[in-house]
C-alpha cells in the first residue's frame, strides 16, 4: 500500500482544523416499519446536521424514534425496518490513505445509498462513527474478556503509521500496517486507563460479570471511543446507571470530546442529562422532529407546546414551588393509527379546533437557530 | 442503637423500624456452606408518620427495595424490630403497635390487608393470564373479602379513580401501555383500602409526562384515602418531589433523615451532599460545582471498617476508619450517621 503524492501533514494531524465543518447532514429521514398491521413511521421527515466538536441531543419519549434515528445513520435499523426517504449525508474525511490511491479530501457518502453490509459502511460503523448503546450488561458478550471487546475493534480499525525519512529529513508517514496483538492490549489499557477504570492492567481481563454496571458502561465507552471515531452517537448511555456513576461517565465524555474535537449525538429523555452535554437539541413526538434549538433557547423559550410541556413536567431539586407536576393529558397515541393534523393535538393544551386535527404543521423557522413544527407559528 | 428512635417525636407515627438487618448467606461447594454474608440491610431505622410520605432513596445495590420487602416480611429479617399500628390485629378496633417480626403466619397474611405494595416493573408484577377485574379482584379473595356485585362495584370505581374505564375490566395487562399497568398495580394495591403503601421505585420506568401522571395521581390518592407513602426511588428529584421526609441509604445503612426541605437545603451527610451535587439539572446555565465520588460503592459483602462511606469521603478523618458513626438526631427531626456532621458545612441545593 505504497502512499500516493498526498502530503504527510493530513494524515499526521488526524482531523481537519475547522472544528465547525459540518460532519453528518440528515435531511428528510424517513424510516418505516411494514408490519403485519400496517406501517409504523418510525422516522418522518428528520432534518438536522452535526458539526465537528458539536453535540446535538435528541430527547423525547420512549417511541419516539430517537434510537431508530441512530441506527439509520449508521444502517443497523433492526428488520423489517427501512429507510424509505430523505438523505444522510456524510462529510468523510478519511484519516488513512485510500486504498484505490484517491486524494484525501474529504467526499461526501449518502449512507442511505450504501449497502448495509458491504466494505464502506463497516468501515465507518465503529471506525468512523462509533456507538455505545443503552444496557451495559446486555451489549458486551458474557464469554470475551473486556480486552478481547477492545481488541476487536482496534485491530478492525486502527492502523499503525510507519514512519521513513523523506528526502528532506523530515519524518514521512509512507505506510500503514495493522496494529498487532500486544500493540492492541497495550492500546486497550491505554483506553481503559482514560475512562477512568481502576487497575487497567487486570481488568483488561476480566469477563463482563466481573464488572460493575458502571464499569461495563466505560468499557462501552472504551471500546467506541478506542477506535478515535469523528462521531460518538450515545444512546441513552448513563439511563441504566447510577447518578453518581452518571456524573463520571458525562465528565468522561465531555473531556474526551474536548481532547478529540468529537461530535457527539447524545440520545436521552433526561432532561438534566441533555442540559448539561448539548450545544443544540432536537426534540421528537412519534417520530416527527416537533422543536430543533440551541440548549439554551430550548430550556428559556421553548416554542412547541410539546416541548413547554415536556419542561414542565420533570420534578426539579431545589426548594419547594408548586405541589402539582404539570403532566401531559392523555397517552402517547398507537403508531398504527396516528390522529390527524398535527399528531399531538389530542394531548395539546394549544389545540385549535379545526385547524391542528386537519392542517399538518410545516417546518418553520421561529427565531435565530430555532424550528418549529406548530400552526401557532404559521399564518 | 435499636432504642435511638425513640427519643424521636413518637406522634402519630404508623410505621417504626428499629436495627433492620437482612443478611443473604453466600453459599459454596457441594455441602452449601456458608462462607459470608452479604448485608443488603445492615441497621436500618425509620419511621413513617400518619399520612405522610417517606421517601428512601439510594444508589441501586444500597439495599431500599430489601429493605422495603423486609417490612411487610416478603424476605425473613436476620434481625430488627418493625413497628406496625394495626387495625386489624387489634382486638377492640382500635389502632395498636405490634412488632410485624413476632406475628405468626395468621396473623401476617391478616395484616398485610393493611400494608399495601406497588412494584417497579409494570409488566412483570401483572399476570398476564389474568384480566384487569381479576388483579384487582385477587387480594380480596385472598382475604376473603370479595362479594359478587359489591366488589365488582368496587372495583370499577377504583378503576376509575386511578384513570382508566370500566370497560377496560375485561382486557389482559398486554393491552395496556406502561402507564396505564402502573395505574391497573396501583388500583390493586388499593383494593384492600390500606393505610400504608410501599411503593418501590413506582414510576422508574415510565416516561417523563406518564411519570408526572403518575406522581399527580398518587398525591391525590393520598390525600382521598388518607395513605401513608413508603417511597423507594433512586430519582432524587421525583423523591424531593413527592415526599415530606426522606432517608439516605447507602450500603444498607441509613446515613441521613430529615425532612425533605431540609435535607436538600442543609445535608449532614458528605454522601447526601455529594449524591445531591450529581443529579443532573435540567437547566443549561446552571453551573455547579459536582461532586464527583471516587470508586465504586462498596461491596456489601465486604464493606470497608467504620463508616461504610470513608474510601469514598473528601472529609474523612482517621475516626471514620475505625469507628462506625451511630445514627442520631443532630437537629430536631434531622438524623444522620457522621462523626463529623456537627462541624462540616456542606452545601445543599
Amino acid at each position: 500500500m505504497e502512499s500516493p503524492s498526498q502530503p504527510a501533514a493530513t494524515a499526521t494531524a488526524d482531523r481537519p482544523a475547522d472544528a465547525q465543518q459540518t460532519l453528518i447532514e440528515v435531511r428528510d429521514l424517513k424510516v418505516e416499519f411494514n408490519i403485519r398491521g400496517g406501517v409504523v413511521k418510525a422516522v418522518d421527515g428528520l432534518t438536522f446536521d452535526i458539526k465537528r466538536g458539536q453535540t446535538v441531543g435528541i430527547i423525547g419519549e420512549s417511541g419516539c424514534g430517537k434510537s431508530v434515528t441512530a441506527r439509520a445513520i449508521l444502517r443497523m435499523v433492526p428488520k423489517p425496518g427501512k429507510i424509505t426517504g430523505g438523505e444522510i449525508l456524510y462529510y468523510r474525511y478519511s484519516r488513512y490513505p485510500r486504498k484505490d490511491g484517491k486524494s484525501q479530501d474529504i467526499e461526501v457518502i449518502d449512507m442511505t445509498k450504501l449497502d448495509p453490509d458491504g466494505e464502506l459502511v463497516r468501515q465507518i460503523r465503529g471506525g468512523e462513527i462509533a456507538m455505545i448503546f443503552q444496557e451495559p450488561m446486555s451489549s458486551l458478550t458474557p464469554v470475551y474478556t473486556a480486552g478481547t471487546h477492545l481488541n476487536e475493534a482496534i485491530t478492525l480499525h486502527r492502523l499503525i503509521p510507519l514512519k521513513r525519512l523523506g528526502d528532506q529529513m523530515v519524518e514521512k508517514i509512507v505506510e500503514y500496517r495493522r496494529v498487532t496483538k500486544e500493540e492492541a492490549r497495550e492500546i486497550a489499557i491505554q483506553m481503559l486507563r482514560r475512562v477512568g477504570i481502576p487497575k487497567p492492567e487486570q481488568r483488561v481481563d476480566s469477563y463482563p460479570h466481573q464488572l460493575s454496571g458502571g464499569q461495563r458502561q466505560r468499557v462501552m465507552i472504551a471500546i467506541a471511543l478506542s477506535t478515535e471515531p469523528y462521531m460518538l452517537i450515545a444512546d441513552e448511555p448513563t439511563t441504566a446507571l447510577d447518578v453518581s456513576i452518571e456524573a463520571q461517565i458525562l465528565d468522561i465524555m465531555r473531556e474526551l470530546q474536548q481532547t478529540a474535537n468529537m461530535a457527539i449525538m447524545f440520545i436521552t429523555h433526561n432532561l438534566g442529562v441533555i442540559a448539561s452535554m448539548a450545544d443544540e437539541i432536537v426534540v421528537m413526538y412519534m417520530g416527527k422532529q416537533v422543536e430543533r434549538a440551541k440548549v439554551v433557547d430550548l430550556f428559556y423559550n421553548p416554542k412547541h407546546p410539546y416541548t413547554q410541556a415536556l419542561l414542565q413536567s420533570v420534578p426539579k431539586l431545589g426548594p419547594k414551588t408548586g405541589a402539582r407536576l404539570a403532566s401531559i393529558e392523555g397517552m402517547v397515541p398507537d403508531p398504527l393509527h396516528l390522529p390527524s393534523g398535527c399528531v399531538f393535538h389530542p394531548r395539546c393544551p394549544a389545540f385549535m379546533p379545526g385547524k391542528c386535527d386537519k392542517l399538518i404543521p410545516q417546518w418553520n423557522k421561529v427565531g435565530e437557530n430555532h424550528w418549529a413544527r406548530c400552526l401557532l407559528y404559521e399564518e | 442503637m435499636t432504642d435511638s428512635l425513640q427519643n424521636g417525636k413518637k406522634d402519630n407515627i404508623l410505621l417504626e423500624v428499629n436495627g433492620l438487618k437482612k443478611y443473604f448467606p453466600i453459599q459454596k461447594g457441594l455441602l452449601r456452606k456458608v462462607v459470608g454474608y452479604v448485608k443488603a440491610v445492615d441497621d436500618v431505622s425509620l419511621y413513617v408518620r400518619e399520612g405522610e410520605t417517606l421517601g428512601l432513596v439510594g444508589e441501586s445495590g444500597c439495599g431500599k427495595t430489601t429493605a422495603s420487602r423486609s417490612i411487610i416480611r416478603l424476605y425473613e429479617p436476620t434481625a430488627g424490630q418493625v413497628l406496625f399500628k394495626s387495625r386489624v390485629l387489634s382486638p377492640d378496633g382500635r389502632p395498636r403497635m405490634v412488632n410485624l417480626l413476632e406475628l405468626n403466619r395468621e396473623q401476617m397474611t391478616k395484616v398485610r390487608e393493611e400494608i399495601a405494595m406497588i412494584f417497579q416493573d409494570p409488566i412483570n408484577s401483572l399476570n398476564p393470564r389474568m384480566t384487569v377485574a381479576d388483579i384487582i379482584a385477587e387480594p380480596m379473595v385472598i382475604h376473603g373479602k370479595y362479594q359478587k356485585g359489591r366488589s365488582e362495584e368496587i372495583i370499577i370505581s377504583l378503576l376509575e379513580r386511578v384513570g382508566l374505564r370500566a370497560d377496560h375490566l375485561r382486557r389482559y395487562p398486554h393491552e395496556f401501555s406502561g402507564g396505564q399497568r402502573q395505574r391497573i398495580g396501583i388500583a390493586r394495591a388499593l383494593a384492600l383500602n390500606p393505610r400504608l403503601v410501599l411503593c418501590d421505585e413506582p414510576v422508574s420506568a415510565l416516561d417523563v409526562s406518564i411519570q408526572a401522571q403518575t406522581l399527580n395521581l398518587l398525591q391525590d390518592l393520598q390525600k382521598d384515602f388518607n395513605l401513608s407513602y413508603l417511597f423507594v426511588a433512586h430519582d432524587l428529584s421525583v423523591v424531593q418531589h413527592i415526599s415530606d421526609r426522606i432517608a439516605v441509604m447507602y450500603v444498607g445503612k441509613v446515613v441521613e433523615m430529615a425532612s425533605s426541605e431540609e435535607l436538600y437545603a442543609n445535608p449532614l451527610h458528605p454522601y447526601t451532599e455529594a449524591l445531591l451535587s450529581a443529579v443532573p439539572k435540567p437547566d443549561p446555565l446552571y453551573k455547579s460545582e459536582r461532586i464527583i465520588m471516587q470508586g465504586d460503592v462498596a461491596d456489601p459483602s465486604n464493606p470497608p471498617s467504620g463508616c461504610y462511606f470513608h474510601p469514598r469521603c473528601r472529609y474523612a478523618i482517621d475516626r471514620c476508619k475505625a469507628e462506625a458513626p451511630a445514627f442520631r438526631e443532630v437537629k430536631p427531626d434531622h438524623w444522620v450517621a457522621c462523626h463529623r456532621a456537627e462541624e462540616l458545612q456542606l452545601k445543599g441545593i
